[in-house]
């Protein structure tokens, strides 16, 4: 038989510790495949976030760190400053890159730091059982916004993307979505993109995925994609939102 | 040994720590130490290291956090409230086994306080400070030109034992001038990237990974007793101290940092008056001298502890004496500096009579 689809070999054996049908497996694999065919595995250094994806260095297999909740792009700064031939990455939830380190990012953006940020927006705060995040829709019910986010007492979902385009340090930043094959294959190219603005040293880049969490939406893995859809895209649209020269 | 040159202990400190290798400075504006963080952001980028003035303090302990995890010799100078900000940072890189240099020029608190020297964070820096069990080498000169030769020292304990050096200066000694000599360059050309760095696998057989993180008890236990492990070789193996005075002493001063300073005037005015005073001066605050304390329980009448605070190191003085002997205390607090007259009437007080 032939083998035509496998698991990157960047990818571990380990049991994963998501839940089924969470589209964080899906970033993870698209990062080791870039990592890959872009040669980088050997010079990576991935800063795991807290959050659901606080074990992500049993699932890929590069040189890792675990940064305090919302700290990994100041964490990210350390390690690419003192050590520039590294190729860092910053991988963050939505509560710990909008919420608790949002400061941290958007100077880490500002000053155009040669770090690439893989921003997993799945609307709420998966690992401590589901609370209100930045990126909250209005109305959505969370265990902290028990009657729908309203406006008048939690404010506005945060685009970060949009606001991280008016700052002149990033090169490159985009929005992309794991809910279907199409915009999967669309992610990768927008990752692509945004390693490939720190490998030319061109400036910050970051991607936002939206995801899911189908366990705290309370809905089958289909159901969720098909909420990212409907409801959550309409809010959060994809694109590239800057492009730098000579990230293509 | 070079010649002596006048220089401010803020810019000394800096030039100090450069001159020990250090490749990193990430830290953020704060009175009265802003001259040390201008002076590395003048001298580095001249010898092609880092100067990082980063958005907050608690940036700044996280970006050396990251610089640390890559094996580079990395610092941060802060005052009282910054460092307040970076206390989970400090615990993160104590579970991490990371080593950095953190300077605090200890300003008066609590809250904003004010911008007067003040001994007022030494429990924060001795007792841990951010949450869990763990402890930082905790270095207290008292003149500048001990901070600058500490600081070699302070580089090489964070290297050898992978832990946070603390300088635990106030603002007075930042703000003071006195001539001061350094040591030899440390030849950073022959620094190597350490085994265990976090800097991508490159040729490496495995992949390392940094982190404070153990989710089952029993093996987070084990990390634990691994970190306890490594405090006792610290107790044992580090300890400094400088006895002033001390041979006959019938009493004992207690200080450290600019009130020892102080305290060595008060011994000589004791002296002069034939009264046989001494100072114990604890340079490693932690870990703390107690058997040596201890031991010359056995020899004064007293113990007189002088701080600026309201009686911090006074525990450690009173845990290692355990009873045997009276422990005295006298201290300002909020950023007043005792005089050594001050200190010597209080002291009289205590002998009584005489
Ligand atoms: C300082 C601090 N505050 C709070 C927490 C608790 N905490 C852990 S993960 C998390 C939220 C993570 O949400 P997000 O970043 O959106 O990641 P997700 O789990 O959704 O992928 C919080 C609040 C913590 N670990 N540290
Ligand atoms: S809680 Fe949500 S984000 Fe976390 S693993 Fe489960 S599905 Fe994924
Ligand atoms: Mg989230």
């Amino acid at each position: 038989m032939k083998l035509i689809y496998k698991k990157p070999d960047t990818i571990t054996e380990r049991d994963t510790t998501y839940c089924p049908g969470c589209p964080h497996g899906i970033a993870h694999r698209l990062i080791a495949e870039l990592l890959e065919e872009m040669d980088l595995v050997k010079k990576t250094v991935i800063v795991w976030p807290v959050g659901c994806s606080v074990f992500g260095y049993y699932f890929i297999a590069t040189d890792a760190v675990e940064a305090a909740h919302g700290r990994a792009c100041a964490m990210a700064t350390g390690i690419k400053r003192a050590h520039p031939e590294s190729f860092v990455i910053s991988y963050q939830g939505d509560g710990d890159l909008a919420s608790i380190g949002i400061a941290e990012a958007v100077h880490a953006a500002a000053r155009g730091e040669r770090i690439s940020v893989v921003y997993i927006n799945n609307g709420n705060y998966g690992m401590t059982g589901g609370q209100m995040a930045p990126t909250t829709l209005i109305g959505q019910v969370t265990t902290t916004t028990p009657y729908g986010r309203k406006p008048e007492l939690n404010g506005f979902p945060m685009h970060v993307p949009e606001m991280f385009a008016a700052l002149d340090g990033p090169a490159y930043i985009a929005r992309a979505a794991l809910d279907s094959p199409q915009h999967i294959i669309q992610a990768k190219k927008f990752l692509r993109k945004a390693f490939t603005a720190q490998k030319n040293n061109l400036g910050f880049s970051l991607v936002e995925l939206i995801s899911a969490c189908p366990t705290n939406w309370k809905m089958t893995p289909v159901e969720a994609m098909e909420r990212i859809r409907k409801q959550v895209l309409p809010v959060f649209p994809i694109g590239e939102f800057k492009v730098a020269k000579g990230v293509e | 040994m070079g010649e002596k040159v006048l220089m401010k202990g803020a810019e000394a400190i800096a030039e100090a720590a450069i001159r020990a290798g250090c490749m990193a400075f990430f830290g953020y504006p704060i009175t009265p130490q802003n001259e040390t963080p201008e002076y590395f952001s003048r001298r580095m980028p001249e010898l092609g290291r880092v100067f990082l003035q980063a958005e907050s303090e608690v940036a700044a302990i996280n970006m050396v956090y990251g610089a640390a995890c890559t094996g580079t010799r990395v610092i941060t100078t802060s005052s009282s409230p910054g460092i307040s900000l970076m206390q989970e940072g400090f615990s993160y890189i104590a579970n991490s086994n990371v080593g950095c240099v953190v300077v605090n020029a200890m300003r008066g608190g609590p809250g904003l306080g004010d911008i007067a020297p003040a001994q007022a964070d030494y429990f924060q820096a001795t007792k841990g400070g951010g949450h869990g069990d763990y402890h930082s080498i905790v270095l207290a000169p008292h003149t500048i030109q001990e901070t600058v030769d500490l600081m070699y020292d302070a580089f090489d304990l964070a290297d050898k034992y992978r832990i946070m050096v603390v300088m635990l200066v106030d603002g007075l000694m930042g703000q003071m001038m006195e001539p001061v000599e350094f040591k030899e360059w440390v030849d950073v050309k022959k620094f190597k990237t350490p085994e265990w760095a976090t800097v991508g696998q490159g040729d490496r057989d495995h992949r390392n990974i940094i982190t404070s993180l153990e989710i089952l008890p029993e093996g987070l236990e084990k990390m634990n007793l691994a970190l306890q492990a490594k405090y006792k070789k610290i107790k044992e193996n580090e300890v400094r101290l400088e006895e002033y005075e001390m041979d006959d002493a019938e009493y004992a001063l207690t200080a450290f940092g600019t009130v020892a300073r102080i305290a060595k005037t008060v011994v000589e005015m004791a002296r002069k008056d034939g009264i046989k005073l001494g100072l114990i001066r604890p340079i490693t605050v932690w870990p703390f001298p107690e058997k040596e304390v201890a031991k010359r329980a056995d020899q004064v009448k007293f113990f007189f502890d002088v701080e600026m605070n309201e009686g911090q190191m006074l525990e450690d003085v009173k845990l290692a004496v355990n009873g045997k002997k009276p422990v005295h205390y006298y201290g300002r607090l909020g950023g007043v500096v005792p005089t050594a007259e001050e200190i010597y009437g209080e002291f009289k007080k205590l002998v009584g009579g005489k």
